[in-house]
């Protein structure tokens, strides 16, 4: 008898994971397909290079001014928070090891990654905006910069103290200073950590809606002007998508469909990157 | 000059990790200063108890958006939390091992679509799903737009947040542990139920508290689909608001100074509750390290 | 007691009353030891009998990591006649570490090509010039033994490398910056038998040009490669000999003990 009921539990068990298994696939190929299949079909070359068309015209416009707007704001956010992230990671691990300061930067910026992005849009606001009187593509890349500098910072710092301490003695052996080891020799023995968490953290900031409202906000015309509200393509699928015309519903999807096609690809470049350093180190 | 360039390096790096310091304390101090003008006005306490929300007569309150948060945020957890828990367990004690990694894969890939296309795909497809299929099984109606259906996307969005660490953790339990129970004779049941859970409850838990952080500041992926309706549901399949859909929707039209106070104060009352969360998530991680 | 021997030969370095502290831990207690020029000196004793903390004070190891305090003296006797105490704390450790090399117990190649991790400490140096690293590179991989076997991938990476060919690219790198002393901390431990051969003819060769001490944990290795054998126990150093005379009659008894294997 107890015999039975332990089979019927273990079986009850196989049945919900592997119901679960399916759950989270079917939700994945649903949202998949829907992006693709949409995207597909609304697809055409000229997304690349028109602007946005007017509401309700038959005409399917372009996103040409919010793809460029995006790769500038993105741009400008990597050049910002790299360096930033990458340096005060580098203190932690390399200079402040497990003093008490640094353990209390470690919480705080772990803190940081879990901020809700739309906060951080909020605080741009508050410094960048209204201080200025304008939205601006700046803010924006601040805001996204913010975001991805404590995904930076627990990388590198991860990354650097993986490095064998005999290799960083091997460095000072030959009579190299600090910042030479630390250049010359630990960030290249930790680069494919480093480079992977750099694509990650792209991939997620590519993708944020949020902390864009507030700061960049949004353009329909292209626009290069860093201190004038630009166009990013989540704000486009944003404003798009939620609007009752059936030729910007069209571009949300292909605007989606180009971005989540970005993303991803990030993602699968960051896994391909610390892939290939694992098959190379062992 | 060798001195001086080593020095340099030195606090050019603690120049930077002391900016990140000073971005936490600038946001929590620039919410707070901005927020002063309404906690001034109605007073914090009373503010997050408030129902009313009337721009036109400059009574703001936040109950309504506190609440829409709180509920959506604890739906989409017992939603996702039983079926990120089973995904983790499939993929590392059931999936054979040669699907294993596509899985995996699928599962990540799952974590890292943006929040707005979650959005835009909940207000084309699943809405209409819930409309149609799901709330028809509760005896209720619904254009879809519903406290449900944004609870539902949440889940969908934290469920493979979880279920990676959770397959990360159980991946983590030494073999031995898991052969010894089987040398016993226990089934992959009893094994995942009294050894493999206990061992990594501390994981998993923590594990939830972060995705229930995410959840509570997500904003892309309901604002859709929450309708952004003023009051306090009476039933989940219809239309509330959240704390981040209100900012969202609202802010850049908020047209006086109490107005965008009050959405500041909003964004404060979320930024210490997601501090609360992510604090909580520490002490557990860290109760583990120090077991370990 | 200890018996150290009177070394005729010039000395290279000369270890004065050495104590080593780690916090208030003493490591190292009251350490004699006279060093002679092209040489190899091998320090022997069971596990945490302090020999790499002493080979780590010769090149201001033990700087890198909070807690250290010297006592005494380590005095390096220089090419030009001029003598300088290492545990100076004035004396630019930089500087000293490009005079006395060091290769650890397993390999450490940088995440660079097999060319750029030679032409590490020169290019610190200052090195600029093409043609000048690429004949010091050369020359500190032939002096390394590894010439022929890498000459036409330097600009591969170093990983690529067998563990035996990466411990003697160590070498090489440790040695183009051409120092006068060379430390050995038990090199040829994640070494298979045929590449420790190779080392071990390596270091018997490289006398010629510098000083060298091995720590070694092998008493056959010390035997086979070192012209002066030092014991250590306990973090003192209880016999320091010639290799022969130490293996054939210690002085003391617990070095007799320890080499004939009636140990702990």
């Amino acid at each position: 008898m107890g015999e039975k009921i332990r089979k019927i539990k273990n079986i009850l068990f196989y049945v919900f994971t592997i119901f679960s298994a399916v759950f989270g696939l079917f939700f994945l190929f649903w949202i998949l397909f829907t992006i693709v299949i949409k995207g597909i079909t609304n697809f055409n070359f000229q997304v690349f290079f028109k602007d946005a068309p007017p509401p309700g015209s038959e005409d399917l416009g372009g996103l040409r001014y919010a793809i460029v707007g995006h790769f500038i704001i993105v741009g400008l956010a990597i050049l910002i928070g790299i360096p930033i992230g990458v340096l005060a990671g580098t203190y932690l691990a390399e200079y402040g090891k497990d003093s008490k300061i640094t353990n209390i930067i470690r919480t705080l910026s772990d803190i940081l990654t879990s901020v809700p992005s739309i906060i951080v849009g909020l605080f741009i606001y508050a410094i960048l905006v209204k201080p200025f009187g304008s939205f601006s593509a700046i803010a924006g890349a601040v805001a996204l910069a913010i975001l991805m500098i404590p995904i930076i910072v627990r990388v590198t710092d991860d990354m650097l103290s993986m490095v064998p301490k005999e290799l960083r003695e091997a460095a000072y052996a030959l009579g190299a200073p600090k910042w030479i080891v630390i250049t010359k020799v630990t960030y290249r023995a930790a680069l494919a950590g480093i480079l992977t968490g750099i694509a990650l953290a792209v991939a997620r900031i590519a993708g944020e809606t949020a902390p864009l409202i507030f700061t960049s906000f949004n353009n329909n015309y292209f626009s290069l002007d860093l201190t004038k509200p630009m166009a990013s393509l989540t704000m486009t699928i944003y404003q798009f998508a939620g609007s009752p015309f059936k030729n910007w519903q069209a571009l949300a999807w292909v605007g989606a469909f180009i971005l989540t096609i970005f993303v991803l690809a990030l993602n699968l470049l960051g896994k391909y990157i610390a892939h290939k350093k694992a098959h190379k180190m062992r | 000059m060798k001195k001086i360039l080593d020095n340099f390096y030195k606090y050019l790096t603690l120049f930077a990790a002391i900016f990140v310091i000073l971005i936490v304390l600038g946001i929590f101090i620039s919410l707070y200063l901005n927020s002063k003008l309404a906690i001034d006005t109605f007073g914090f306490i009373k503010f997050a108890l408030s129902k009313v929300w009337n721009p036109s007569k400059e009574i703001y309150g936040g109950l309504p958006a506190i609440f829409g948060t709180i509920v959506s945020t604890i739906l989409a957890l017992l939603i996702a939390t039983p079926i990120a828990l089973g995904i983790g367990i499939f993929l590392s004690e059931i999936c054979p091992q040669k699907f294993k990694n596509p899985f995996s894969t699928a599962i990540e890939l799952l974590a890292a679509i943006p929040s707005i296309i979650y959005g835009m795909w909940a207000l084309f497809f699943l809405a209409p799903f819930v409309s149609k299929y799901i709330a028809p099984l509760f005896g209720a109606h619904t254009t879809g737009i519903c406290i449900f259906t944004a609870s539902l996307v949440l889940a969908i969005m934290i469920i493979p947040y979880i279920a990676a660490i959770v397959r990360d953790a159980i991946d983590n339990v030494p073999n031995v542990l898991k052969e010894s129970a089987y040398g016993l004779g226990a089934n992959k049941y009893e094994v995942v139920r009294h050894v493999i859970l206990p061992y990594t409850k501390t994981v998993i838990l923590g594990a939830i508290i972060l995705a229930l952080g995410r959840a509570l500041g997500e904003t892309m992926a309901v604002t859709f689909v929450m309708g952004n309706v003023f009051k306090i549901p009476q039933s989940l399949f219809e239309p509330g608001t959240s704390i981040t859909v209100k900012i969202a929707n609202e802010f850049n039209e908020a047209y006086t100074d109490l107005y965008t106070s009050s959405l500041f104060l909003l964004g404060f009352i979320l930024f210490i509750m997601s501090f609360a969360f992510i604090s909580l998530a520490k002490v557990f991680i860290l109760k583990r390290k120090i077991k370990a | 007691m200890a018996y150290i021997v009177d070394v005729k030969e010039p000395l290279r370095l000369k270890v004065d009353n050495l104590n080593f502290f780690y916090g208030d831990k003493k490591i190292l207690h009251d350490i004699n030891m006279p060093i002679p020029k092209n040489k190899v000196v091998a320090l022997i004793g069971p596990s945490g009998c302090g020999k790499t903390t002493l080979l780590r004070c010769f090149n201001r190891m033990h700087d890198l990591y909070p807690g250290n305090r010297y006592e005494g003296n380590i005095w390096l006797f220089e090419e030009d006649g001029k003598k300088i105490n290492i545990l100076d704390k004035k004396i630019d450790v930089l500087k000293l570490r490009s005079k006395i090399g060091m290769v650890f117990q397993k390999p450490t190649p940088f995440p660079m090509s097999i060319f750029d991790n030679v032409a590490f400490g020169l290019r610190l140096k200052g090195i600029k010039n093409k043609t000048e690293l690429e004949d010091r590179v050369e020359k500190a991989l032939k002096d390394a033994a590894l010439w022929d076997e890498v000459k036409d991938e330097l600009h591969k990476s170093a990983y690529s490398l067998s563990g035996g060919q990466q411990q003697r690219l160590c070498i090489a790198r440790a040695i183009a910056v051409e120092p006068e002393v060379l430390l050995l901390d038990e090199p040829t431990s994640a070494l298979d038998p045929i590449s420790t051969a190779k080392i071990e003819e390596l270091i018997v060769d490289l006398k010629d040009k510098l000083t060298i001490l091995i720590v070694t944990h092998n008493m056959q290795q010390a035997g086979r490669v070192s012209d002066y054998t030092g014991f250590m126990y306990m973090g003192k150093l209880i016999e320091f000999n010639k290799t022969k005379e130490m293996f054939i009659s210690p002085k003391e008894k617990l070095t007799e003990k320890y080499i004939t294997g009636r140990f702990g």
